[in-house]
């Protein structure tokens, strides 16, 4: 096809705007409505997946030993899990170690005859020599405790499960609320655009009459009112990702500042990491549904 | 270049509009097609466009069969064929510049081409100044010269004329008709329904008469036959 014909073909897609307004616009706003919430709802998702993420790695598996056993087994057992997948992290704390933080916990300016009175035995948490284990995914701590309690010399093994599935269950359930919430809205975009181009080619009918007469092809005459749906749908996206692009940082800007004992733990993501997914998504989905409300109002309304 | 075999039209149970009419017209070859209203003309010139099929008979234009045409063959069928239809049918939310190039558009001719030919065509039919006009802007005339404009445009080989200078005064019925002769002289053939008695006796071309959907008379260098 020729590049006139493509020029020309895209100047009607906008002509058909212009002449359609009240009805372009209507489609245009629920079309930036949809892709405005979907924004939001796509920002707090990927966010809160960041915190819960960042809460998973904070989550440790505790590994405690048989009584008596050696360092060498010890080694042997650190050795073993380490190689485990999705152990990110492991740490030894050593029965010394553990009494020591102890004591900088709970004996703090106690007298030192309270400290003495521990001390004329032996060290009293001689059983609290521990690995702490970290891992990259929550998912994967059912299989890791299953192995670690199988190692030889190991006593109790001890895992935080409730905590890691609350945060990711109650993530999947916003996930899907959203998710069903931008598809009624998606579905409300669809028939907007889709009776818009039908509008556009019922008051046009005799002219698309005329131009089959002159020998204008199906696709010829067909094309700008599916461009028309496709520019419909790619403004009503562009709007709300630039609105969205320009106010993102200032909302957690506000966030961080109003609630500033929650921003140590909570890890916003920055404006391009969202924007990495929602702008080629969010156009994505205005085009999709530009095309597909046009091509089947097209395909219904212009037998021609 | 036209065919027509045993061809009837009916629209409803009512008197056939085209009835068992059989025609040859040659390539290259200048018909003028006349009859009372009603006789059957446009009806024919639709026929011949595709814009309706008959209810019996076979029509063969240019060597393509039309009854047998695909759906997707028509719109290439047409492109061959300069049409002015007897009420004009110009794209109402066009100007007269875009009404022209439409045609051309729909042939894919480039847009310098276009922006060439298109105002030379608008000079031809005296048009030039008002390129910018929309069509209910223009007196009838002037809506007639746009339509001849626009069947003109693409050179096609076969000109089918719906009286084409019906709302236009003597000198220039007289000048578009002579413009119609020059192109059938370059080659197109040339088919025009006219209630025009004194054009066609002036040109001394080939007359069809046709009366309640038959032809009557087919004389070559033929006369407008009197009512009757
Ligand atoms: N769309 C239609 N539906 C029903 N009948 C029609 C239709 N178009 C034309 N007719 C009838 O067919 C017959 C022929 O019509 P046609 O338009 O071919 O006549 P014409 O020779 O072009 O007349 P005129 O010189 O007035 O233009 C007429 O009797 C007319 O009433
Ligand atoms: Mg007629």
């Amino acid at each position: 096809m020729r590049i006139s014909t493509i020029a020309y073909i895209f100047k009607q897609g906008f002509k058909n705007i212009w002449r359609n307004l009240r009805f372009s616009l209507a489609s245009i706003a629920t079309m930036a409505a949809c892709i405005f919430l979907f924004g939001v709802f796509l920002s707090l998702v990927m966010n809160f997946n960041n915190i819960v993420h960042a809460a998973e790695e904070g989550i440790a598996v505790v590994v405690y030993f048989d009584t008596g056993t050696k360092q060498e087994q010890i080694d042997q057992i650190g050795n073993d899990i380490e190689k485990q997948p999705g152990v990110a992290d492991i740490n030894y704390v050593s029965a010394d170690e553990a009494w020591e933080s102890f004591k900088d916990v709970y004996l703090e300016g106690e007298d030192e005859s309270m400290e003495g009175a521990f001390k004329s035995n032996d060290n009293p948490l001689a059983n609290s020599a521990r690995y702490e284990v970290y891992l990259d995914d929550v998912e994967q701590q059912d299989t890791l405790v299953k192995y670690i309690e199988g190692l030889d010399g190991v006593r109790k093994v001890e895992k935080s499960e409730v905590a890691a599935n609350t945060l990711s269950s109650f993530n999947r359930l916003m996930a899907y609320v959203s998710l069903a919430i931008v598809v009624i809205l998606l579905a409300v975009a669809f028939f907007l655009i889709y009776n818009t181009i039908t509008m556009g080619i019922s008051v046009r009918q005799e002219e698309i009459g005329i131009m089959k007469l002159i020998g204008a092809t199906d696709f010829f005459v067909r094309s700008p009112f599916v461009i028309e749906g496709i520019l419909l749908g790619v403004i009503g996206a562009a709007i709300p990702l630039g609105i969205l692009y320009g106010v993102y940082e200032r909302v957690i800007n506000y966030i961080v500042t109003k609630f500033h004992m929650l921003g140590s733990f909570l890890q916003f993501l920055s404006v391009n990491d969202v924007f990495r997914w929602l702008l080629p998504v969010g156009i994505g989905l205005g085009v999709g549904i530009g095309f597909f409300g046009s091509i089947f109002s097209v395909r219904k309304h212009l037998k021609v | 270049m036209i065919d027509l075999r045993d061809v009837s039209k009916s629209y409803s149970k009512g008197h056939p509009a085209i009835s068992h009419m059989n025609l040859h017209v040659e390539k290259g070859e200048f018909v003028f097609i006349v009859g009372n209203s009603g006789s059957g003309k446009s009806t024919l010139i639709k026929l011949l466009l595709k814009e309706l099929d008959p209810t019996s008979g076979t029509i063969t234009v240019n060597g393509q069969r039309l009854n047998k045409m695909r759906r997707r063959k028509v719109a290439k069928y047409r492109r061959g064929i300069g049409v002015v239809f007897q009420d004009f049918r110009l794209l109402k939310d066009r100007n007269v510049y875009e009404n022209v190039a439409f045609a051309q558009r729909v042939i894919e001719r480039p847009t310098r081409i276009i922006k060439k030919r298109v105002p030379e065509m608008l000079t031809l039919v005296g048009l030039a100044e008002k390129y910018k006009s929309k069509p209910d802007q223009l007196s009838g005339g002037e809506q007639q010269r746009v339509a001849l404009a626009r069947a003109l445009v693409n050179r096609p080989n076969l000109l089918l004329a719906d009286e084409p200078t019906g709302n236009l005064d003597p000198k220039n019925s007289f000048e578009i008709m002579k413009l119609l002769e020059e192109i059938n002289q370059r080659g197109t053939t040339v088919l025009v329904v006219t209630h025009n008695r004194e054009i066609v006796n002036a040109f001394r071309k080939r007359v069809i008469t046709m009366k309640k959907g038959v032809i009557v008379s087919d004389e070559q260098e033929g006369e407008y036959l009197n009512e009757n």
